[in-house]
């Protein structure tokens, strides 16, 4: 049986990963990175926009904190947002200064500019490319360090201790399962594991992000104990392709696009959608338009909405946009110049995650989390525009120095469970059966039931059974359908429009998907590279993800930022000042909350109402 | 029936021959049975796609070092229903969930910038996402990349791209920061221009897999790595000291002097990286900083 021993472990290699995995090393710690991809294939690399950073004169955190809070429709918890602004210009720094190629101005310095919600212009970036600019440039200072990243091994499982109350729990390490060879195999942290996995995009059968997007670190830790946070925060982007999902930027809108309908007309306007914005209203207002428009039968097809940039110019749109045209003819088959882009919602971006305080600890001892599979809580119920790419540069920097050094003040979450209780409301939601898959009656799905005195060599023990029991499988389920069922019951009940009925649709749908996937069987019965076998993992972890998308979005009765109820139309604070946490408990979710903490270090922030 | 739906049916007769007589375990023999169900059923469906008015007709290379029935490796026929806007990774992604699960490839982002989907299309290196079905002959015939060695079907060892990348120091060596707290270095913005398109690179293999020099000398650093170097050796950021020492593992045996301007590198690039031109640059740099020596 193979260990393999370090201080650190960092479990995904996109930006987060990268990041922590520097901090990590910087702290003096021998850290390893083990991810399902190689680092340069993350999912960060597709990231465009740029990241929000108060460096110059007449900007201050303070100001990038205030727009950040309210940008939550006041869900952010004051102190990680005030650490996200305080710590960004310094992180935007060192990406400086490791070579990345921002966008300058004619003096030299790096570019920033305007994007939606901020009140200064105090976003750099690197041409429309932010994403791929930043994921290279730290990759390359991990192999500048010499930092062992195991790239193509999957990790499915973390080495828990089980004792009842997750608070009093640690973890020793993970779980690996090497997609080449078909090798399973421990990775020992004698200090701190990092969760770093990204989001759980593919819950959703139309999204801009990456097949590899499965919500796995979030469905490993919820597993394990650990609460998964405002789950029912989903962020829908406006305008991506119906075909693929890829993104068709903001940018277009910004030049002057204009968005219609089947009918020929202007729907922002005649309609009534956004008088006063019209194609530029928020993110979640033109979403919600566009799919109006479908529902009554003015779309496309059924499906879509135009989206027309001709009137710009070939100049114009050569100059400014000629990305989106190649994005057009190479995903759409559209040439952009002579034709409208056809376009829809699709799922964008996580804002809930794992808990965790803003040095990214979460309740279990060792364990860690940083970017969009976690919630340190800096997006709320909104995330703006240019505030992913900080967060992961941020936590992920503070998640990899605790974990190197868990001596470090605060290292553990003291929040978790609180005395708020469960809602009242019975949320009509049958929850057996609990354990997607047990390959034996001794090992329950839990992380629990662990007997020997190494957590670790047991928890290889139980994936060897497990994987050997979905290979050896006669016959069965095939994931491709338990995992499209998902996909489609999320969004056709639990997108941008949400009611009490589909939801709970919705969750008898997933429940029923976790019912089937106990018959899964896996056809391919090769050790080598089975990507038959790794997305039937992946589909257990999006039945997790799915379920707690729903179960949140049951409960909150409010309408708060991306969060829209059909039965509840307005901000409700008295309320719903509160996050949602839903734990994996005795084989069922178990959904409770915690006050939202708008203290900061110089102010509360009170909430108002949210207008641009 | 048409002669495309007998090449199907006849292939999926022979699999199913071939797994009958491999079989050794009774496992073995469960899954063979399986594997030969699920072909009758994927027959039944290819002739129901191929009948229907618009479908797609791949040929995708298939090899499993592990599986009996797919050590020789061969060409399967998949018949994909085609919808405007489909492209090779789509098609493909149709016919492993709906026809054959072990179709085995590396795909991610799906939008150009994971760079892990990179395939033989038609003969000419491609990335899967970016390439649509409208644009090619039938059948579409896909392979892995030539050149490597193949894991299994259309997946191939990357290492060696890893490791040639690796060897060029592909880090940011400047160490003359501003002394402010905060500050950035500066670089102008004809500068960054200069460099913009070598760091689009994805790494997606296309252009070494495309390299006639490349697929005879295997220490050849090859288009990327040598791109990726350009990138810092142009970078007004680094001192001068630092690019001589960039230039001179440029100028080792298997560096840019191997490089034949044969333009294949820069034909293929899915990110139109200009590769060609920045190896010929960095010799032409290689040359002047050896005249500046004498």
């Amino acid at each position: 049986m193979t260990v393999h021993e370090h201080d650190v472990i960092v479990v995904g290699a996109g930006g987060a990963g990268l990041r922590a995995a520097i901090a990590a090393h910087e702290e003096g710690a021998d850290v390893a990175m083990v991810s399902k991809l190689h680092p340069v294939r993350s999912h960060t690399g597709a990231a465009e926009g740029g990241i929000n950073a108060a460096l110059r004169e007449g900007d201050d955190w303070e100001l990038h904190a205030y727009d950040t809070m309210k940008g939550s429709d006041y869900l952010g918890d004051a102190p990680a947002v005030e650490t996200l602004a305080q710590d960004a210009p310094q992180e935007v720094i060192d990406l400086e200064h490791w070579g990345m190629p921002f966008s300058r101005e004619e003096d030299g310095t790096v570019s920033q500019r305007p994007f939606g919600g901020l009140s200064f212009a105090r976003t750099t970036y690197a041409g429309a490319e932010t994403g791929h600019h930043m994921l290279h440039t730290m990759y390359e200072q991990v192999v500048k360090r010499g930092i062992p990243v195991y790239d193509e091994w999957y990790v499915t499982r973390l080495a828990v201790t089980d004792e009842p109350d997750p608070a009093d729990r640690t973890c020793t390490g993970v779980v690996g399962y090497e997609i080449r060879t078909g090798e399973v195999a421990g990775f020992r942290a004698r200090n701190g594991v990092v969760l770093a996995t990204g989001g759980p995009g593919q819950a959703f059968d139309h999204t801009t992000n990456a097949v590899s997007c499965t919500g796995d670190g979030q469905a490993m830790a919820y597993r394990a104990g650990v609460p998964l946070e405002d789950m029912e925060f989903v962020q829908f982007h406006p305008t991506t392709l119906p075909s693929t999902g890829v993104l068709i930027s903001e940018g277009v809108r910004g030049e002057g696009g204009i968005l219609y309908n089947s009918e020929g007309e202007r729907f922002m306007f005649e309609y009534g959608y956004a008088n006063n914005e019209g194609e530029l209203a928020s993110r979640d207002v033109v979403s919600r338009a566009e799919l109006t428009e479908v529902n009554e039968g003015r779309g496309v097809e059924d499906e879509y909405v135009y989206l027309d940039m001709r009137h710009l110019g070939e100049e114009r749109i050569s100059d400014r946009l000629e990305n989106i045209v190649h994005l057009a003819e190479d995903f759409e088959g559209v040439n952009a110049y002579e034709e409208p882009m056809p376009v829809k919602p699709g799922q964008h971006y996580e804002m809930g995650g794992i808990e965790t305080n803003e040095n990214g600890a979460t309740v279990v001892d060792g364990l860690y989390a940083a970017g969009e599979c976690a919630c340190a809580s800096v997006h709320g119920a909104n995330r703006l525009g240019g505030n992913a790419l900080p967060e992961l540069l941020v936590f992920g920097a503070r998640a990899g120095r605790h974990a190197a050094n868990p001596e470090r003040a605060d290292a553990k979450l003291e929040t978790g469970r609180t005395d708020e209780a469960e809602p009242e409301e019975d949320l009509g939601a049958p929850v057996e059966p609990g354990a997607v898959d047990a390959p034996s009656e001794d090992v329950s799905a839990d992380g629990g039931a662990v007997e020997s005195e190494d957590v670790l060599v047991d928890a290889i023990h139980q994936e060897r059974e497990r994987i050997d029991g979905l290979l050896e499988r006669d016959d069965g389920v095939n994931h491709a359908e338990i995992r499209a069922e998902v996909q489609q019951t999320m969004t056709e009940n639990v997108n941008v429009f949400r009611e009490k009925e589909s939801i709970k649709q919705a969750l008898r749908d997933i429940r029923d998907a976790r019912k089937r996937y106990q018959d899964v069987a896996v056809s391919d019965p090769s050790r080598t590279y089975n990507t038959d076998l790794i997305h039937t993992i992946e589909t257990r972890n999006i039945i997790d993800a799915a379920e707690t998308i729903a179960l949140g979005a049951l409960a909150r009765d409010e309408f708060r930022g991306a969060h829209w109820r059909a039965e509840h139309q307005e901000r409700k604070d008295d309320e719903w000042l509160k996050h949602t946490l839903v734990s994996w408990d005795d084989g069922r979710p178990d959904l409770w909350y915690k006050p939202v903490d708008l203290q900061g270090q110089n102010k509360v922030y009170e909430p108002k109402e949210r207008s641009y | 029936m048409s002669t495309e739906q007998e090449e199907a049916a006849d292939g999926a007769a022979d699999a199913q021959q071939t797994e009958i007589e491999s079989v050794q375990s009774p496992g073995d023999r469960r899954r063979a049975e399986k594997h030969a169900r699920m072909q009758v059923t994927e027959e039944e469906r290819a002739a129901t796609e191929a009948a229907a008015e618009e479908t797609t007709h791949l040929k995708v290379f298939r090899f499993d070092p592990e599986v009996p029935e797919k050590e020789e490796p061969r060409f399967d026929d998949f018949h994909v229903p085609y919808v405007q806007g489909m492209t090779a990774l789509d098609a493909l992604i149709y016919a492993r969930d709906e026809f054959d699960s072990s179709l085995t490839f590396r795909h991610s982002c799906r939008q150009a910038v994971c760079g892990s989907d990179a395939l033989f299309i038609n003969g000419s290196q491609r990335l899967a996402c970016k390439t649509q079905l409208s644009a090619l002959d039938e059948p579409v015939r896909i392979e892995p990349l030539p050149h490597q060695d193949v894991v299994k079907d259309l997946v191939v060892d990357m290492e060696h791209f890893y490791d040639q990348m690796e060897a060029v120091e592909p880090y940011m060596q400047s160490e003359e920061f501003p002394e402010g707290e905060l500050e950035e270095q500066r670089q102008s913005p004809e500068n960054r221009e200069k460099i913009k398109m070598a760091t689009r690179c994805i790494w997606c293999g296309a252009c070494m897999s495309s390299c006639n020099i490349a697929a005879g000398d295997n220490e050849y650093l090859g288009p990327a790595a040598i791109n990726k170097a350009y990138r810092f050796a142009m970078d007004e950021r680094e001192e001068e000291e630092i690019k001589e020492h960039r230039l001179r593992i440029m100028e080792q045996e298997h560096g840019v002097w191997r490089c034949q301007t044969q333009f294949s590198c820069t034909e293929v690039c899915p990110k139109d990286i200009p590769l060609t031109e920045h190896i010929q640059e960095l010799k032409r740099e290689a040359v002047k900083s050896n005249l500046k020596f004498w």
